[in-house]
């Protein structure tokens, strides 16, 4: 489906530098309405990218635009965009629902507009019997559950959720991610982070895979894993017949590339289907026509990053 | 889910400008910064910087009485007022309130709440320093006109007759004027030492210094100093003797009419530059 820009999150070709130190690079991303998944592992430059789309900090190159706004118009920005950040602090002895009706005010609501929209957002994440003790007292998925009630209490067409589902117990998780999945098919941007696939995956209409500062995979949750399932992988192999084994797995469709050492004993193979060598390899090393002295991944592939995101009770590629 | 249809003040706009909602969220901006950092018990040192010399004023009137006159209490009170509320009672107590306006917030993580709401940082600036002026003065002006009340009190209808009949309450007034003008140029300042450094105390010690050697400045240096404009404004001169002269005489005092426009000058220029330095700050708490 086609949308036009002023409807979509666009990063465009963004860059971000903590001095010497890469937050993302090179991020070209055009996202659209439904639930969108940023996953990645820690620091891998999820909360950059969710600081830079709410104008948190400003990309060291490059432009961010969210429905075709900008940050530095906050008083139209705001009002379309709602962040609920992973920072869990508060003003001193305040309660939940002057946490909520306070920031109503400040978007320059009428006393009854902001008490209204409060208690319809307590409603929504079930915080209402709880909202007029203060937040000192919270426990730390209630903490969480005021805050998101706080960042979409002003209906924004667009919510970023900075890893929302942490600290919540199985129960509030359950609600947290209906809730999600209902604004989604509202049509509002739900932009969610991650640092576990499968926490997610299930009510997103596309994920983005993060690594490193880099955007390694994006797309609807299948496209992602064929993706990640296609990326070349590049893998060192030392042996006796460097030259022998290149002229044997040339003609495989998998192998994209063979690069001979220049000390004449390795060899670098690009290959789409790490699985697939590495059994080839194994049949030839016991067919006797190479001595094998090791064999390694040559970068730190997608895949890997992937098997990490999924964790160990994960979901299948 | 959206906004659309929402009564909100933006949508009636005056002159391009949508000022009723700036109205509104000004008025927003001063409620929670008054109730949440002012009139609290952590702001006990800065009541202490304020009261003070009250209390020993009001002590000094219980127990003195028939030891001292009028005009000597006139001057001490005048002498209290310049070196003690001035240079340190202010200074220190505009120090402590607004350089916590932002830096406060953001030890405690809580900035990111008003940069997240639809509301122009400039005008957070001048609502968290609108709301550091009122408490200031509150603290200061209660400070000095009871310290005044004080000592002119215990001198029964002298007293009354020189507050009410004579030039009292212009002193009085006076004074205030220069209290209320002197937490607006501290204020203004310290808010926006609060939005440079990480540790307004070495820049805040800096101004002191700089304020402290006023009198030995060349002129054109001098106008870069808050003091510089109040001390013309004091209403009584105090006896410059010693040490103590280069903390109460101002050499090449600027005209009175020219002190207060020129005080809220550099006091505009300060805000002028905490709202260009705010619109291109970024929220990095962890680097902070």
């Amino acid at each position: 489906m086609a949308y036009r820009a002023d409807e979509l999150i666009v990063f465009e070709n963004v860059s971000k530098f903590y001095g010497d130190v890469l937050g993302v690079n090179r991020i070209s991303l055009a996202i659209g309405p439904g639930v969108t998944s940023l996953v990645g592992p820690n620091g891998s430059g999820k909360t950059t990218l969710m600081n830079l789309m709410t104008g948190l900090i400003w990309p060291t190159k490059g432009a961010v635009r969210v429905l075709g706004l900008t940050a530095q118009d906050p008083e139209r920005f705001f009002r379309l965009v709602g962040y609920c950040t992973q920072f869990d602090s508060f003003a001193r002895g305040i309660t939940g629902r002057e946490f909520v009706y306070d920031t109503l005010r400040l978007h320059g609501m009428t006393h009854k507009d902001a008490a209204d929209r409060t208690q319809e957002s307590l409603e929504r994440v079930n915080m209402v019997e709880a909202a007029d003790r203060k937040v000192a007292a919270y426990s730390k998925g209630m903490r969480q559950r005021v805050r998101l009630a706080q960042s979409i209490s002003h209906h924004p067409r667009v919510l970023v959720l900075d890893e929302p589902l942490n600290g919540l117990d199985p129960m509030a998780r359950a609600e947290s991610m209906a809730l999600f999945s209902t604004l989604g098919k509202e049509g509002m941007h739900v932009i969610i982070s991650s640092h576990i696939l499968h926490e997610v995956d299930r009510i997103s209409d596309q994920v983005i895979l993060l690594n490193s500062g880099y955007v390694v995979a994006e797309g609807q949750i299948q496209g992602v894993r064929d993706e990640v399932k296609e990326h070349p992988m590049q893998i060192m192999v030392r042996c006796s017949r460097p030259g022998f084994l290149a002229a044997k797995l040339f003609a495989e469709d998998h192998i994209m590339e063979a690069k001979l050492h220049d000390d004449g004993r390795g060899i670098l193979i690009r290959t789409r289907d790490a699985g697939r060598f590495y059994s080839q390899l194994h049949q030839i090393v016991l067919d006797g026509e190479l001595e094998l002295e090791a064999v390694a991944p040559a970068d730190y592939d997608v895949n890997s990053v992937y098997q990490y995101l999924i964790g160990s009770e994960g979901a299948t590629v | 889910m959206s906004s659309e249809g929402l009564a909100i003040p933006m949508r009636a706009k005056a002159a391009g400008y949508p000022w009723p909602l700036w109205r509104a969220q000004l008025l927003t901006i001063l409620r929670l910064e008054l109730k949440r950092n002012f009139f609290k018990l952590r702001g006990f040192w800065i009541y202490l910087l304020a009261f003070a010399p009250a209390v020993i004023i009001g002590a000094h009137a219980a127990t003195s009485r028939g030891r001292c006159t009028l005009e000597e209490d006139t001057t001490i009170l005048a002498g209290i007022f310049e070196v003690f509320y001035l240079r340190l009672g202010i200074f220190f107590g505009c120090m402590g309130i607004f350089t916590r306006l932002f830096r406060g917030e953001v030890i405690e993580k809580s900035l990111h709440y008003y940069f997240l709401a639809p509301v122009r940082r400039e005008l957070l600036v001048l609502g968290k320093f609108l709301a550091g002026v009122i408490a200031a003065i509150f603290f200061f002006g209660c400070g000095v006109t009871l310290s005044f009340i004080f000592m002119n009190g215990h001198f029964g209808d002298a007293g009354r007759q020189y507050v009410f009949g004579g030039p009292g309450l212009g002193q009085l007034g006076s004074y205030l004027l220069v209290t209320v003008l002197a937490c607006i140029g501290y204020g203004s300042l310290f808010l926006l030492m609060g939005l440079l450094f990480k540790n307004p105390v070495v820049p805040a010690v800096i101004i002191l210094l700089w304020e402290s050697i006023n009198n030995v400045l060349p002129a054109m240096l001098k106008k870069l100093s808050i003091i510089f404009y109040l001390l013309p404004l004091c209403p009584v001169e105090v006896p410059a003797e010693g040490l103590g002269a280069l903390f109460t005489v101002v050499a090449d005092p600027v005209p009175v009419y020219l002190a207060i426009p020129g005080l809220l000058c550099v006091s505009a220029l300060s805000l002028f530059y905490a709202a260009r330095k705010i619109r291109s700050m970024e929220i990095s708490y962890g680097a902070d």
